[in-house]
């Protein structure tokens, strides 16, 4: 177990958000490293999350995020250190989840069919099935092309329907993979859009960016990761103005390669 | 027209190939492979019902085979795809060495247990068309979930995190990647019906080629070359090929159409 | 597993439905016939078409369907002696005896006989031409080392020829592979095989009449005594195997050895020629 306490500055800022009453929350990690093959690609994380609000993990490539994602949602097992989420184990908490990843994976069958696939597998009886499908495709602003092959729809639209898929269900976490990498900016809007309605709807978002514009647009707390460690973890109004790491600063003004 | 004109031809020194009545034209086999085609045109064209029959018994006991096989064969391919336990690599190496098992072997090792005096004797399948079905599904069944496993592999490479991300159980991964390989996974089982409409040793031992009961196409060409009726075996093995080929490009052009619509 | 499966389960559960159904209607067809037997016999009766001759006049009077699996004596008599043939149709009388005093069968019926012949290219580089004796002409044959194909697959037929061997005096065994090949196969492989090597090989009648790429292969001896080749039927016996259809099986030897039989097994011919001479009724045409 480590013994890795909590960010000073993350649990003052957690103590000032009152309105976390979320089942899967707080998200905790103390001490979580992670490796393949002798190479540390986490290093001796820890943060505690309690808000409700949009969670960016920023960052230039190669800075550990989608892993560390992929940590949170217990796609990987951290090599050592813990992460739970409220009372539950990473596992436990997972049924709850959804994750999208930077390239979707879109099932070979129509868009209506990928959403159908999920409450298949989640047992959802079959009347109900269409309906919840009906408005995701809604939501996303899908509705004319759920009877298309879903590898033949554009980027962005791949990206909603992975979004849509994620949130048919209603999890209470949302994790998302660099949502909008590789998209035109007409594409990042919709899809922008279409997770600030999903946030403000009550849904947890931890989500991966390397883009800075996008991270101001979005997040409600920014947890900046570089080369594995976490070196900040602020309100975004915070981090933004007057980030207090050297390196997060560097970045901010463009001089990391993002 | 030309057609007839050609049938004709090739009809002349072999009105029958099942009756009684033998041709014994000396100079029937000149030319054999240019007469095979027009004996294969002849006997498509007429088809009596003893072609018909050892045609259709062909099919069955092929489409039979490979369908049972794939039932079996397409999860355990997935399931070796997905799986992770100790040997697995041993039984991959298994499966792909039993794709080139010799059909004589299996007809034999299934004359063994299907005989009387063998342990499955009292079940009376011996020189059966189900014996045949067993014989063949067992040569089928490797080249089927070898294939499939590479097949399913590959998509495990792209859905896995999916799959695992919405916590499927290994059934309903299984399922999902069947599914959507399905346009795929028709390839390994079309290289499994191949093998079998066009296996011979197994078949032969385990039906004993029986007319009206047991006789396929293979069995009818071999007795047919022992007969030395060679050009109505060539204009046998043409239909064979002509069937095969028909399936295939049938399977490749429903999938294509298919795999349009849901990419 | 409730309704979690992502396939189309309708499609796929009646895809099974129905291959099961298949199957089931293959097996069911083949086991729901118990006015049939199975006949182990020869390549010879099987590929000269006698079968096909009689077969359908035996089964529009008595309505037993009557399969033939058509092998080499040899694995003819192991088929019976297995019990997944009701009755043996062979032609090869100490391996005929044997199977019976062993126990294996019933009575040894006696139905028809042809003959054998020696077969050999046109030229005949060994000179066997018109002699009259099958031993001196296989021993010519070995002393010129010109190719002899022997079916070499325990056949009837390959134990004829190393009897008519051995009566010679000379054991071709040694140059196997050399002039002395080894078909392994039946009686007409081994013509074609015979036919593209230009050797000599021992044919039963019927075989040879009704093979249909002779090329310039011909009979070069025939009528000597040696050389008759008489065919019996012998029902298995119940007692080893009490699924044998006894009744039906003897049914089909009644039939074969009743005069309705022989007069069939007498007008059979192939090219006008009458391949199998009835043994019964000898003139029962």
């Amino acid at each position: 177990m480590a013994d890795g306490a909590p960010h000073t500055e993350a649990r003052e800022y957690e103590q000032r958000d009152s309105i976390a009453k979320h089942p899967l929350l707080p998200l905790v990690a103390r001490g979580v490293d992670f490796g393949i093959n002798g190479q540390r690609i986490i290093d001796d994380v820890s943060f505690w999350i309690g808000s409700s609000g949009r969670t960016v993990i920023l960052g230039p490539n190669g800075a550990g995020k989608s892993v560390m994602l992929r940590l949170c949602h217990g796609l990987l097992k951290p090599t050592r250190g813990e992460i739970r989420w409220g009372d539950m184990s990473v596992a436990d908490a997972r049924e709850q989840q959804a994750m999208t990843s930077q390239k979707p994976v879109m099932l070979r069958r129509t868009g209506n069919d990928n959403l159908l696939h999920v409450l298949r597998v989640k047992g959802v009886p079959l009347g109900e099935r269409q309906a919840l499908v009906d408005a995701a495709l809604e939501q996303a602003g899908l509705t004319d092309l759920g009877g298309r092959a879903a590898r033949d729809l554009s980027g962005g639209q791949q990206q909603r329907l992975a979004i849509a898929r994620a949130f048919v269900l209603k999890p209470k976490v949302l994790l998302l993979d660099e949502p909008t990498a590789n998209l035109d900016p007409a594409a990042v809007r919709g899809v922008e859009e279409l997770i600030g309605a999903i946030g403000a709807a009550g849904t947890k978002i931890l989500m991966t960016t390397h883009d800075i514009a996008q991270a101001k647009r979005l997040a409600a707390d920014v947890m900046f990761l570089n080369q594995g460690r976490l070196l900040e973890h602020a309100p975004a109004m915070e981090f933004f103005s007057s980030p207090k790491d050297p390196e997060a600063a560097r970045f901010l003004a463009g001089e990391l390669p993002a | 027209m030309m057609l007839c004109i050609l049938m004709r031809t090739g009809l002349r020194t072999h009105e029958t190939i099942w009756g009684h009545r033998r041709p014994c034209d000396r100079f029937s086999n000149m030319n054999e492979s240019s007469s095979a085609i027009g004996t294969a045109l002849s006997m498509i064209a007429t088809l009596d019902a003893d072609l018909f029959e050892i045609v259709l018994l062909s099919l069955q006991v092929s489409l039979g085979a490979v369908a049972i096989a794939s039932v079996i064969a397409l999860p355990l391919g997935a399931l070796i795809a997905l799986q992770r336990f100790p040997g697995r690599r041993a039984v991959v190496i298994l499966l792909n060495a039993m794709m080139g098992l010799p059909p004589v072997v299996v007809g034999l090792m299934v004359y063994v247990l299907l005989s009387r005096a063998g342990p499955l004797g009292s079940m009376g399948l011996l020189f059966t068309p189900t014996a045949m079905v067993i014989a063949q599904s067992i040569i089928v069944l490797p080249i089927i979930a070898a294939l499939s496993r590479q097949t399913i592999a590959d998509l495990h490479e792209e859905y896995g995190e999916y799959l695992r991300s919405l916590g499927c159980t290994p059934m309903q991964s299984i399922a999902t990647l069947l599914w959507d390989g399905r346009f795929r996974l028709l390839t390994a089982i079309m290289a499994g019906f191949g093998r079998a409409i066009a296996e011979v040793g197994a078949v032969i031992i385990v039906g004993g080629n029986i007319q009206h009961s047991t006789r396929v196409m293979t069995t009818t060409i071999a007795l047919e070359t022992s007969k030395g009726n060679l050009a109505l075996a060539l204009g046998l093995g043409v239909m064979l090929l002509t069937l095969a080929l028909s399936i295939n490009a049938a399977a490749l052009v429903i999938s294509d159409t298919a795999r349009r619509r849901y990419g | 597993m409730r309704s979690k499966t992502n396939s189309s389960p309708t499609t796929f559960t009646r895809l099974v439905a129905a291959l099961v159904l298949g199957v089931l209607a293959i097996a069911s067809a083949a086991l729901g016939e118990p006015r049939s037997i199975i006949v182990a016999s020869t390549t010879s009766t099987q590929n000269s078409g006698l079968f096909a001759w009689l077969l359908p006049q035996f089964t529009a009077e008595t309505g037993i369907d009557v399969k033939v699996v058509a092998v080499g004596t040899g694995q003819a008599i192991r088929i019976a002696t297995n019990g997944d043939a009701d009755l043996l149709l062979v032609h090869h009388e100490a391996s005929e005896r044997k199977f019976v005093s062993d126990g294996l069968g019933l009575a040894r019926h006696p139905i028809m006989h042809n003959d054998f012949v020696l077969v050999g290219p046109v030229a005949d580089p060994a000179g066997v031409r018109g002699m009259s004796e099958i031993t001196v002409a296989l021993r010519r044959i070995a002393e010129s080392e010109q190719i002899f194909v022997s079916r070499g697959d325990d056949s009837g037929t390959h134990k004829k020829e190393l009897e008519i061997w051995t009566a010679s005096g000379f054991d071709p065994r040694p140059a196997s592979g050399s002039w002395y090949r080894e078909a392994g196969s039946g009686m007409g492989a081994t013509l074609n095989t015979n036919g593209a090597m230009g050797g000599y090989t021992l044919s039963d009648r019927a075989s040879w009449v009704s093979f249909g790429n002779k090329g310039d292969m011909e009979i070069l001896l025939e009528g000597d005594p040696p050389l008759n080749n008489p065919y019996a039927a012998i029902v298995v016996n119940p007692e080893r195997h009490p699924h044998v259809r006894v009744r039906e099986a003897q049914a089909f030897v009644d039939w074969l050895t009743s005069a309705r039989g022989q007069a069939a097994i007498a007008t059979f011919r192939v090219d006008g020629q009458l391949l199998f001479f009835p043994d019964v009724v000898p003139d029962g045409v």
